[in-house]
């Protein structure tokens, strides 16, 4: 067993357990986005950053990717975290506004402006479909294509795949295409119907504090620090 | 052995073989023959002299005089009167800028007078083709010291004491690296020599695996040793097939006189290598992209830890360093580790190899010790810049570098300063830029090349670097906003902060260091439309002065597509909806009758 500390608590964690595994199962909510259990990590939508290490040495890790280490010490909510968070999930509304993932993760995190110009396209790349394809249906019919702002998913050459068995496990998985969000404006790319009113903690503390994100927040230590 | 009385020391760089230097090399030796001379004189095709600017060169030794910019015609002037006659000719001579005094001797030239070789040091002496050369310059003596006196971890032990660190970029310590490798119980364990050199206007790799490839081969066998492998790979760019071609004749050459293989130097050591041929993705540099296209996988970066020193290639302890890296390691061996320790300033050890390009006099490939100040870099070594114009800053370390300004010319240039300031050390390339360059512009040069060579993995750096990009391009087309800047500067730093590898952690810089030191640059574009030192083509505009225009019609000529009216000896005019500001007119005119206009603020059509 490897032990640490997350958000000031002393967690145990089994040999080889990711740290988004060790929250999950201390039952801290950890964001994801390109993240499923049955399929291998990826770390590729950032949604899950974490910060560890302390002081100046502190840096942000992926926390689907990254291993537990025997004295790490992890914070899952600083503001340094939520400002990335905050950050991708406006880059990704820019790229697919019709996502109801998307949405609800903004709401969620109090995104309230896209600054960028949409694109309303529907994928971000997250490469969910990618891996289930040919992770669990054994047929890697699609996969990546180019790379930086070119770099999209595809068939081989673009061309019908003779592997793909139009099973639809890519569009099952998909955070973009399938739950859509019909709220977003055309010229924001924001819906924020679900916006949580409430005050964040993290305009008064370096961490969240509180961790009651379905039954909603009650205000109740942001008033405190304030009086 | 045949003793000729003197050499002639033809540069074989890509840099001088593009100018030609193979032909020059035939016909001095057409020549030296037709004379009857091919007893006395020997030509000899070197690696790279590093005065790229300067090709095709031709060095005389023992004299050791600098011939530049030979053509094939001056060949038979130049045996006849240096070599029949002992008259070394003045006009083919390095001449330096402001002088009119050649100076003859290599030695004498600032360029290469302040310079400190050591992995360079075979450069423009041997032929990296023929190991023999290589073995009579003191080559494989560590070698054979590693294997035959020295125990695994008193090798790492010297390279860890020796203070070497990484020169790829990051500048890990390396006997650190290998300490890790080594400690692995598991076997096989690799080696892997990172080549795969991709930044803009750097050329330090290359020169050094053209120049040496032997040097590189001596010190991955005895990093083999080290850390216990049995295996290796040279991971190089296809886009260098000089070096490539080098390499293959190096391994060759290493294998048939038992360096490599089984048994080396009989000492019952077993080590061999394999070139790998890189497609040329920049992220490839990234050390778990290039073992990911090593293993013939898309070069898409993973996260550490674990280390490749844990888990590497095909999951074995792998250790991979940088071109440059392996070069220096039989030098600490060979001379010490306290003398590499000497060199150097207290936190970077020995020499760093750096491609001075730019708007800079003496254009090339210089190897300096580590704490020198830029000043002495660019003034003294590189001469300045040239056409009496100012130096306006200093772009370090590619793509994820910074530009430093002026005042920070003193700074020396080592791992920490480097980075405290903005930039880093990078692989070592080194942009000059005048002050006719716009920093807008150059974020811009940057912000594209990253968009385009990010893996696309981290949401952080493919879309960061495209928006980063959006923004920046709008500024330089005068459509910029006020908010832009602290947009721009919110996107850089979550980049840097949220991506995965050290291409995303530093995609952040180029934007950085420019709006930390050229600020007012960006606020010019912003709040005035205007581009101040006129590159933003969007911002500029080129108007006809009547009372200069005589209606020569040189202009309208020259005019690419063909947008200025007149007929002859009328006023001409520019029409500003068609113009693309080629600037074409200007070189044209000779009354001096077409202004570039960036003053005022320009109405944006």
């Amino acid at each position: 067993m490897i032990t640490f500390r997350m958000n000031g608590l002393e967690v145990k964690a089994e040999e080889g357990s990711t740290i988004l595994d060790t929250a999950k199962f201390y039952g801290l909510e950890i964001p994801t986005l390109c993240h499923n259990d049955g399929l291998t990590p990826f770390g590729g939508c950032r949604l899950c950053v974490v910060e560890i290490g302390e002081g100046l040495r502190s840096k942000l890790v992926s926390s689907c990717t990254y291993l537990a280490e025997e004295g790490l010490v992890v914070r899952t909510d600083s503001n340094r975290v939520w400002a990335s968070r905050r950050m991708m999930i406006e880059l990704m509304l820019a790229m697919a506004p019709g996502s109801k993932v998307l949405q609800d993760l903004a709401s969620q995190f109090g995104v309230t402006k896209v600054r960028f110009t949409p694109r309303n396209g529907e994928c971000v790349l997250c490469g969910l479909c990618t891996r289930i394809c040919a992770e669990q249906m054994d047929a890697a019919a699609i996969g990546f294509q180019q790379r930086g702002h070119k770099r999209k998913i595809s068939t081989p050459f673009d061309m019908r795949s003779e592997v793909c068995r139009l099973c639809g496990a890519c569009m099952y998985i998909c955070p973009a295409c399938q739950l859509r969000c019909q709220g977003p404006q055309a010229d924001t790319a924001l819906c924020n119907a679900c916006l949580t009113m409430e005050p964040s903690c993290l305009d008064q503390y370096d961490d969240l504090q509180c961790w009651m994100y379905d039954a909603g927040r009650c205000g109740t230590c942001v008033q405190e620090k304030k009086s | 052995m045949k003793q000729y009385r003197a050499h002639l020391l033809v540069c074989a760089g890509t840099g001088c073989v593009s100018c030609g230097s193979f032909k020059i090399k035939e016909a001095l030796e057409k020549e030296i023959k037709k004379r009857n001379l091919q007893d006395e004189i020997q030509v000899v095709a070197t690696g790279c002299n590093g005065f790229c600017e300067r090709g095709p060169i031709v060095l005389v030794q023992p004299d050791g005089i600098f011939y530049q910019l030979l053509q094939v015609e001056d060949v038979p002037h130049l045996v006849e009167e240096h070599l029949l006659k002992g008259r070394p000719v003045k006009k083919l001579m390095y001449v330096p800028p402001a002088e009119k005094q050649p100076v003859p001797k290599m030695k004498d030239i600032e360029f290469f007078k302040h310079q400190r070789l050591i992995v360079l040091r075979n450069r423009g002496r041997i032929d990296p083709e023929k190991i023999e050369e290589y073995i009579a310059f003191d080559g494989y003596e560590a070698l054979a010291k590693a294997l035959s006196e020295m125990a695994p971890q008193a090798i790492i032990d010297e390279i860890l004491f020796s203070g070497l660190r990484g020169r790829g970029g990051a500048g890990f310590p390396t006997g650190k690296k290998w300490a890790a490798c080594a400690k692995e119980k598991r076997s096989p364990k690799y080696l892997i020599c990172n080549g795969d050199e991709g930044d803009p206007g750097a050329f330090m790799d290359r020169s050094v695996l053209e120049a040496d490839p032997h040097a590189v081969l001596e010190g991955m066998i005895i990093g083999a040793k080290a850390i216990g492998a049995s295996k290796g790979f040279v991971y190089i760019r296809h886009e260098y097939p000089l070096a490539l071609k080098r390499m293959a004749i190096a391994i060759e050459q290493a294998r048939e006189n038992g360096l490599l293989g089984q048994d080396i130097l009989g000492t019952g050591f077993d080590f061999d290598l394999e070139i790998v041929q890189g497609a040329g993705a920049f992220v490839s540099g990234e050390e778990s992209a290039l073992i990911a296209s090593v293993e013939g996988r898309i070069a898409m970066p993973r996260q550490r830890p674990p280390y490749p020193a844990q888990r590497g290639l095909w999951g074995q302890p792998t250790v991979i360093n940088n071109v440059e890296t392996w070069a220096t390691v039989p030098n600490i061996i060979r001379r010490g580790a306290d003398w590499f320790q000497g060199l150097g300033t207290e936190t970077s050890k020995g020499t760093k190899i750096f491609a001075l390009v730019g708007k800079i006099a003496n254009t090339g490939l210089v190897e300096v010790p580590m704490g020198i100040s830029l000043r002495e870099i660019v003034y003294g070594i590189g001469g300045g810049i040239p056409d009496k114009r100012d130096f306006k800053a200093v772009q370090i370390g590619g793509p994820s570098g910074g530009c430093l300004p002026a005042k920070l010319l003193d700074l020396p240039v080592d791992y920490e300063s480097l980075t405290a300031a903005g930039a880093m050390m990078g692989s070592g390339g080194m942009i000059v830029m005048d002050d006719k360059t716009c920093m807008v512009d150059v974020a811009k040069y940057f912000l594209n090349f990253l968009q385009d060579e990010s893996c696309g993995k981290c949401v952080s750096c493919r879309e960061g670097t495209q928006r980063m990009y959006e923004i920046v391009k709008a500024i330089t087309e005068g459509q910029g906003k006020e908010s832009d800047l602290a947009l721009l500067e919110e996107l850089a730093t979550i980049t840097k902060d949220a991506s995965m590898c050290g291409l995303g952690q530093t995609a952040g810089n180029p934007v950085l260091t420019t709006l930390r030191y050229f600020r007012h640059e960006y606020e010019a574009h912003i709040l005035d439309k205007r581009c101040p030192a006129g590159v933003c083509k969007k911002l500029i505009r080129y108007v006809v002065l009547a009372e200069k225009c005589t209606g020569c019609q040189a202009c309208k000529k020259a005019c690419p597509k063909e947008c200025i009216k007149g007929t002859l000896k009328d006023v001409h005019l520019i029409d500003q909806s068609n113009c693309i500001k080629c600037g074409a007119c200007k070189e044209a005119c000779k009354f001096e009758a077409i202004e570039e206009q960036r003053e005022e603020a320009i109405q944006i059509i």
